[in-house]
This record gives C-alpha cells, structure tokens and sequence, in this order.
C-alpha cells in the first residue's frame, strides 16, 4: 500500500518503511481513537505519558474475568491451573520479547517507579556503603532520581550526575571522569521522556562494568519504540512500565540478573514469596516468586503479555522505522510555526518533540491543542532538571505511538499556528 | 466544555502581555511565594501597608497566561483597598470561578475581576487563577514561607 488510502498523500515520497506498515490498520485496533473531543476527531499526542491499548489488550482482560480467573500458585482446581498457565506464559512472552537469559530474571511490579525502588532498597541497601558513588544522568525523569538520592541519605553514598549538552546529548567525556573504583551503580535512562534522547546503552554498560560498576536502565520510553535485546545491552537491571506499550497500568518489569537477583534480599515479604515458614526460620522462595510478594496482578500481566503478542505481530523493527519517519515528519513540520522552539535535538532520538512557544506559556498551548482535539503534555514531564538545564519552567510535548499518522501531526501544526493567533 | 474564547478574555490576553504592577516591591510588610508545582508556575506577591490599608501590592515570576494575567488584575484591584475588603474580593473571586457556570456573577461587586468568569469552564485552571490571590491572602496572613497549591 503506498500511504494508504485514508491517509493525507503529501510531497514528500513514502519509504520502504510506511509501504510495509499500514497504520491505518493498526488505527482500526485501537477503538478510543475514534473518540470525537468536542465534535473533533482526538489527536492523541501523548504517548510518553501513557499509550492507548489494542483491543486484544481489552479483550484479554474481559476474557480473564469472564472466563479464567482465580489466584495463581495454589489451587487444584481448574481456573487456578489456567490463570497459573496465562500468568507463567505471560512472563515467558516478556523474557522472550526483551531477549532475557532465563524467565526467571523477569519480576514482575507495578511499573518502573517500583522496579527502580526495588533495586535501589534491595541490591544498593545491600551493597552500596559510604563512599560510593552513584551515577545518573540529568536527564532522568524524578522516579530515577528520588530512589537514589533516599539511597544515598541511607548509606552516606555520593550522587554524580552525567551532564548532556544543549543539543540533549549525554556528554560522554564527562562520564569516563566520573567512573572510579568506588562507581557501584550507574542508573541511567535509555530514552529521555522530556527531549527524546536515546542514550549510548551499550557504550555506557562496558564502561561501568569496566570499574566494576553495575547498570540500571530505564527502559520506560524505550521499549514502546524500539526492539529491546537485554543480551545485547549487557545491562544488570532494566525496568520498564506495561501502561506505555500499550498494556494495562499497574503492571511493570524489573529484569534482572539471576545471579544478582539471587544474592539480593527480598523487597517485599508476605505469601507467594517463600519456600517454608516457621516462627524460628522463614526460607524464601526461588525467583521470580522472592520479589513477588503477595497476589500479584494476573490480569495485568496477561494482557500485558498480549500487548507483547501485538507489538511481535506488527513489529518491533517496522514500529520503530514509521516513528522514525513520523517524528522527522513533526520536526520538519512544527519548525515551520513562528516562535517556536524544539528542545531536545539529540544525534539519535525516539518518539518525543518537546518545545517552548515564544507566543505562549505550554499550560496555554496545550488548553489551545486541547481545543482542536490534540492531547499534548505541557509541564516539566517529571523531569524538573531537564527543565531547569535549559532555563525553561515548562514545556509543551508531543509523544508519537505506533497508531500515529501523519495527519495527527497536520492537525497538531494547525493547531499551533492557532496558538500564535490567539496570542498574538 | 466551551470554546476558549470563553477563557482567553482580551482583557486578560493583555494582562498576559503587559503585565501591571510585575516587579519587586522592597522594602514591603510582607511577601509570599506562590507555588503551582504540577505546572511550574510560581509568582511572589509583595504588599505595603499603611493604615490597615493595601498602599502598593505588586508581583514577580512566571506563569501562564491565566495565572500572570489573575496576579496583574489582582494587583490593579487590590490598591487601595483595606486588608477585609480585600479578603472580601478574594473569597467573591474564588466563589465566582468555582460556580456552576451557569450561575449569575456578582458584577457589582467583582468589577474587573468578572474577565475571569470563563474559568468556570475549564476546572483545571482555577489552581492557576488564584495562585497570586492565594499568595496575597497568606502574605496579609503574616506568613512568609512559600504557599502550593498542592
């Protein structure tokens, strides 16, 4: 299909990419975006902060509820042998989707913010002591931030920050003079949900491992947008949110080496996560059950895991280049609107245009946006470093999500030339 | 929900622009900073007394169109006034922009500040319209530490 029919043909030629792709066929799977906002098809902008879900996601929750539920881990009888199944198959689906070693490195949690607690309060309690050092980046969003500076407080570590530079682009240098023998943890995020940077993973990994440091990876923003391949990124820890590739929220990944993992204790304690209990000795249960404390969310790792079935069919690969296409469409497009400046120009970037409007403050431009039908974010993303980096107490953000064409972004530049009228 | 124009008021898109009365006020008897942390909005507000009056008032900061534009309008009003009349218009200001937005506004008694009216409308602005208000009743409290709307 060359642009598909429904879609605005412009000037520029279509790839090898949209040929392949057809998202007005994904669009068909999403039901909520034939939702009208005040009598105007919704425009929704604002993947970073939650992704919309297939009907297969919905479907697989209905169907949990209608057909399958019971709790997992524990019965004879038969529906607890099926959710068991759906919810140990869910969790195979994940290693598989991010390329884990063994399943068992797969925890699951309530989303990032909790897999990036876990590992801060069970590894670093464990084994960051006074004098160590920790290494973020700026670009953090607050949830890689505030667990280390707790951690830090508890253990008399030291926080060091990795600068970016104003393009949104890690400043590398400054990282190699900051790694030592005393650098136990690198925690860094792979896509910034505030500029859109991709980050050097991998370049990042070998170097810490090389003072003997361990790597935390926010994989938040990165995994709705690109294949992830945890053998490949070498990383130790790696956490990631279901809500924003298009699954159920409240339900999040924290994948970690077994080998670490094994030597860590638990996080939370109760039922689910034990081998025996006695009022001498409780022996804790094997992974993944010693982190999974309690009954867990089955219905939201099943539909998480029909999410992952989604993204498989329509591919990773093929989802990342019709971003790619689209966010270079929306740059192109949104520096054609006077006053307008984009903040985040990184080398490699995914899914995110964050900018200021000379015309008008973001909370002013996303109440305009909102007006057309077009869900941005205007704020500081959690992300109040980023923002304070660049002088600016807030930006507008438009987050792109497979089901987005280009007419979402025509709609968006029309709206903003809207913005500058009713501001000028 | 009503259309914006119902929001961006011309009087206010001026306000927004040339702000009134937007600079520090020191020496003064008092000063609040007003915080809008899921925004970022923040304006301090600095008000002289004389008399039990308001003799100067004026604002420093950032915000968005409604909330600079509420903190320029408030300043203009409130000069002159004595410190119950102007918690008097506080208390009408907040009634007004939390009404059901078919319900009548007291224009005798709010005057300019009736520009605001179209709040009503859009519920997740009225944090960014009293911000400076907010500000300006802790500041004739007597406090001095910095106010949130959270």
């Amino acid at each position: 299909m060359s642009g598909s029919t429904a879609v605005k043909i412009d000037a520029r030629p279509c790839r090898q990419s949209c040929q392949a792709f057809s998202v007005e066929h994904i669009r068909k799977d999403f039901p909520i975006l034939n939702t009208l906002v005040r009598g105007k098809p919704l425009v929704y902008l604002d993947n970073a902060a939650t992704t919309q879900k297939p009907q297969a996601v919905i479907d697989a929750i209905n169907h949990y509820y209608t057909a399958q539920n019971a709790n997992v881990h524990r019965g004879v009888h038969h529906l607890s042998q099926v959710a068991t199944c759906l919810y140990d198959d869910a969790r195979q689906k994940i290693a598989a989707f991010l390329n884990a070693t063994v399943e068992c490195e797969i925890i699951f949690t309530r989303g990032t913010t909790e897999s990036i607690n876990l590992v801060a309060q069970s590894y670093g309690r464990q084994t960051i002591h006074e004098g160590d050092e920790i290494i973020i980046s700026g670009m953090e969003h607050h949830s890689n931030i505030v667990p280390w500076q707790i951690l830090c407080q508890q253990t008399g570590a030291k926080l060091r920050v990795i600068p970016f530079d104003d393009d949104g682009n890690l400043i590398m240098d400054e990282f190699d003079r900051m790694l030592n023998p005393r650098t136990k943890m690198v925690a860094v995020v792979h896509v910034s949900n505030a500029l859109g940077t991709v980050n050097p993973i991998q370049e990042i990994t070998a170097k810490a491992h090389a003072v003997g440091a361990r790597v935390l990876v926010d994989g938040a923003q990165s995994t709705p947008h690109t294949a992830i391949d945890l053998k490949a990124l070498d990383c130790d820890f790696f956490a990631c949110s279901g809500h924003k590739m298009y699954g159920p929220t409240g339900i999040g990944i924290l994948y970690g080496r077994a080998e670490l993992l094994d030597a860590m204790p638990p996080y939370q304690s109760g039922g689910d996560m034990i081998l025996s209990v006695t009022f001498d000795k409780t022996i804790y249960g094997r992974l993944p059950s010693k982190f999974e404390a309690g009954t867990p969310h089955i219905e939201g790792a099943i539909a998480l895991g029909a999410a992952v079935d989604y993204l498989n069919a329509a591919g990773m690969e093929t989802i990342h280049r019709h971003e790619q296409d689209l966010l270079q469409y929306a740059t192109d497009a949104v520096e054609t609107v006077p006053g307008l400046h984009i903040m985040g120009r990184a080398r490699e970037k995914a899914g995110v245009l964050a900018f200021t409007m000379d015309a008008a403050h973001p909370h002013d431009v996303g109440q305009i946006l909102d007006e057309e039908g077009v869900a941005v974010r205007a704020g500081h993303h959690c992300a109040q470093p980023v923002m304070q980096r660049f002088g600016v107490p807030a930006t507008t953000r438009a987050s792109f999500g497979m089901y987005n064409n280009r007419n979402d972004v025509d709609a968006l530049v029309a709206a903003l030339h809207k913005v500058n009228k009713v501001f000028a | 929900m009503a259309d914006t124009r119902a929001l961006y008021e011309q009087v206010i898109l001026d306000h927004n622009k040339n702000p009134r009365n937007f600079h520090a006020l020191e020496p003064c008897d008092c000063k609040v900073e007003g915080l809008n942390p899921l925004c970022g909005d923040h304006f301090t507000v600095y008000v002289r007394l004389e008399g039990g009056r308001i003799s100067d008032i004026a604002f420093t900061g950032a915000g968005c169109a409604i909330s600079k534009s509420s903190a320029s309008v408030m300043t203009n009003v409130l000069k002159g006034k004595t410190i119950a009349e102007a918690r008097m218009l506080f208390t009408k200001f907040h009634q007004m922009i939390t009404a059901n937005p078919d319900a009548p506004v007291d224009e005798a008694a709010l005057g300019k500040l009736r520009v605001f009216s179209g709040v009503r409308e859009f519920p997740v602005r009225i944090k960014c319209a009293t911000l400076a208000w907010h500000a300006m009743a802790s500041a004739l409290d007597g406090h001095n530490n910095a106010i949130s709307t959270e």
